[in-house]
């Protein structure tokens, strides 16, 4: 079931990449196309396939339990199985047509290489959360539920709230609340990582700017890869730390 | 073989074991009894590792099983619900518990005796209930391990099996396996055990052999007598 699905995943973003690049003619603006693909897309299809490939393993992950095998060994087993294909589906997916167009010979190899870590790291970070949901959730509908929920909110809710609230308290310094609004959603950050890396201040919006006039552009390259790590770590301890205590 | 000894499990506000204490001697079948709903399953669950006790302690072949997982390469265990990946094939799926195991098994003779070998290569969600059984049977037996659980081993089964599953009973405990078995069929469990234990409201509310129980509630037959000890406490 894995495999089938991880190759349309990888047929996707195969033609996904040739497609932007015949209508984007050129690698730079290909780039940032894709990046508001990935931000918003990578998430999601990491969250489903979390919660649907957790779900329809459970007879199988309950054969493993009574055999001697370590529960940790099995749930972090099947979670970098999930995450792992998807991240090769999108790294070989994007990777081979800007490739053959020849990215090795064009100086947008540094962002694509980032673009790609930043999507790799949000497959790892929501198939976590998204395992996170359906382990405390038995019911199949709600875990699937709360899981589109999470990443709607981090998606699309989140920044809504944020400008509401840039606008609520217009008077107020605003300027570490959007620094920490922006730690607290791996997609802004992944954003805010990319377009700092793209050096384009147009693009870059509010936090962004604040960002670059925090940190400058190089810490805040590496401040915004270590909290993303971190949004990697805690799902996955996470996930090890309920799965030791859960009741099959 | 196994200790337990206090063992709470509540699932939210249902108290199913309450204070459980429990000794397993090595060699011989124990039969589990109980009402539904009793916590057998639960107990067994506990003893795996499968279910983990709000309190406690279990130990098997003389090691605490908290947090453990190598002892259950000692136990063959035969769940009361085989609920076996449907996409997978029988053959496939015995090939996948030898190569978890990495021990020597013998599942041609088990398969040959169940008459599974036109199932072998059908998918275990188009199987029958209680070929279904036969074949969480053949995974159960193919490996030599001195503890056997036993999760209701009869529900679904022929006649015919029936008695196959007897005699691969009686096989194994002459060879000094010891074995733990819940059934709510009294014929069963009156042929097979050695001992029972009687679960009720989270504690063993009697263990011993059968002949100590028919004089213990004053009835003749084994089926009365369990009839009777369900019935005890609300009289005293
Ligand atoms: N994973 C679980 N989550 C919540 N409740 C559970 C869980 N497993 C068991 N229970 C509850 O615990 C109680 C004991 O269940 P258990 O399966 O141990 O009973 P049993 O003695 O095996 O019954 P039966 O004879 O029907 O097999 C039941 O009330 C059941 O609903
Ligand atoms: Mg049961």
């Amino acid at each position: 079931m894995r495999s089938r699905w991880s190759y349309v995943y990888f047929l996707f973003y195969l033609l996904l990449g040739f497609v932007l690049l015949f209508l984007n003619n050129e690698l730079s603006k290909a780039v940032i196309t894709l990046m508001n693909v990935i931000i918003v897309l990578v998430p999601l299809i990491g969250t489903i396939f979390g919660v649907m490939y957790y779900y329809n393993s459970k007879e199988f992950t309950e054969l493993l339990l009574a055999q001697p095998i370590k529960r940790s060994s099995i749930f972090l087993g099947q979670y970098l199985g999930v995450a792992g294909s998807l991240t090769m589906s999108l790294v070989l997916g994007l990777g081979i047509p800007f490739v053959l167009y020849g990215l090795f010979q064009s100086n947008a190899i540094w962002d694509f290489s980032l673009l790609l870590i930043t999507g790799a790291f949000l497959t790892l970070i929501f198939t976590a959360l998204a395992f996170n949901i359906a382990l405390s959730n038995e019911n199949k509908i709600k875990g699937f539920g709360y899981a589109v929920l999470a990443w709607l909110f981090l998606a699309v809710i989140y920044d809504g709230l944020f400008l509401m609230s840039l606008i609520v308290f217009e008077e107020y310094p605003l300027d570490s609340l959007s620094l920490a609004a922006t730690m607290f959603n791996p997609i802004d950050l992944s954003r805010t990582l990319i377009l700092l890396k793209l050096d384009i201040s147009a693009l870059l919006g509010y936090t962004g700017a604040i960002f670059k006039q925090f940190f400058g552009t190089g810490l805040g390259l590496v401040i915004s890869i270590c909290m993303l790590l971190l949004w990697t770590v805690l799902p996955i301890w996470r996930l090890g730390h309920i799965a030791k205590r859960k009741d099959f | 073989m196994i200790h337990v000894e206090n063992l709470y499990k509540k699932f939210g506000k249902n108290q199913v074991l309450s204070g459980l204490d429990l000794t397993i001697d090595q060699g011989g079948i124990f039969a589990i009894l109980g009402p539904n709903g009793s916590g057998k399953t639960t107990l067994i669950k506990a003893i795996l590792g499968m279910v983990i006790p709000n309190e406690g302690s279990i130990s098997v072949l003389n090691t605490t099983i908290k947090n453990k997982w190598k002892y259950r390469q000692e136990i063959n265990y035969l769940p009361q619900i085989a609920n076996f990946p449907g996409n997978l094939k029988v053959r496939e799926l015995i090939a996948m518990i030898k190569d978890i195991r990495q021990k020597p098994s013998e599942e041609e003779n088990l398969i040959a005796l169940f008459g599974l070998e036109p199932f072998l290569d059908k998918k275990l969600s188009n199987l029958s209930g209680g070929t279904k059984q036969k074949v969480n049977i053949v995974l159960t037996f193919m490996f030599n391990s001195p503890l056997i659980v036993l999760d209701e081993p009869t529900t679904g089964l022929d006649p015919l099996a029936l008695i196959h599953l007897k005699e691969l009973i009686f096989k194994e405990k002459a060879k000094g396996k010891t074995f733990l078995i819940t059934s709510h069929i009294m014929q069963f469990v009156e042929e097979v055990s050695d001992e029972v234990v009687y679960l009720l409201e989270g504690k063993i509310y009697f263990k011993g052999s059968i002949e100590q129980l028919k004089t213990k509630t004053e009835e003749t037959t084994f089926e009365h007598a369990i009839a009777a000890i369900s019935t005890y406490n609300h009289h005293d």
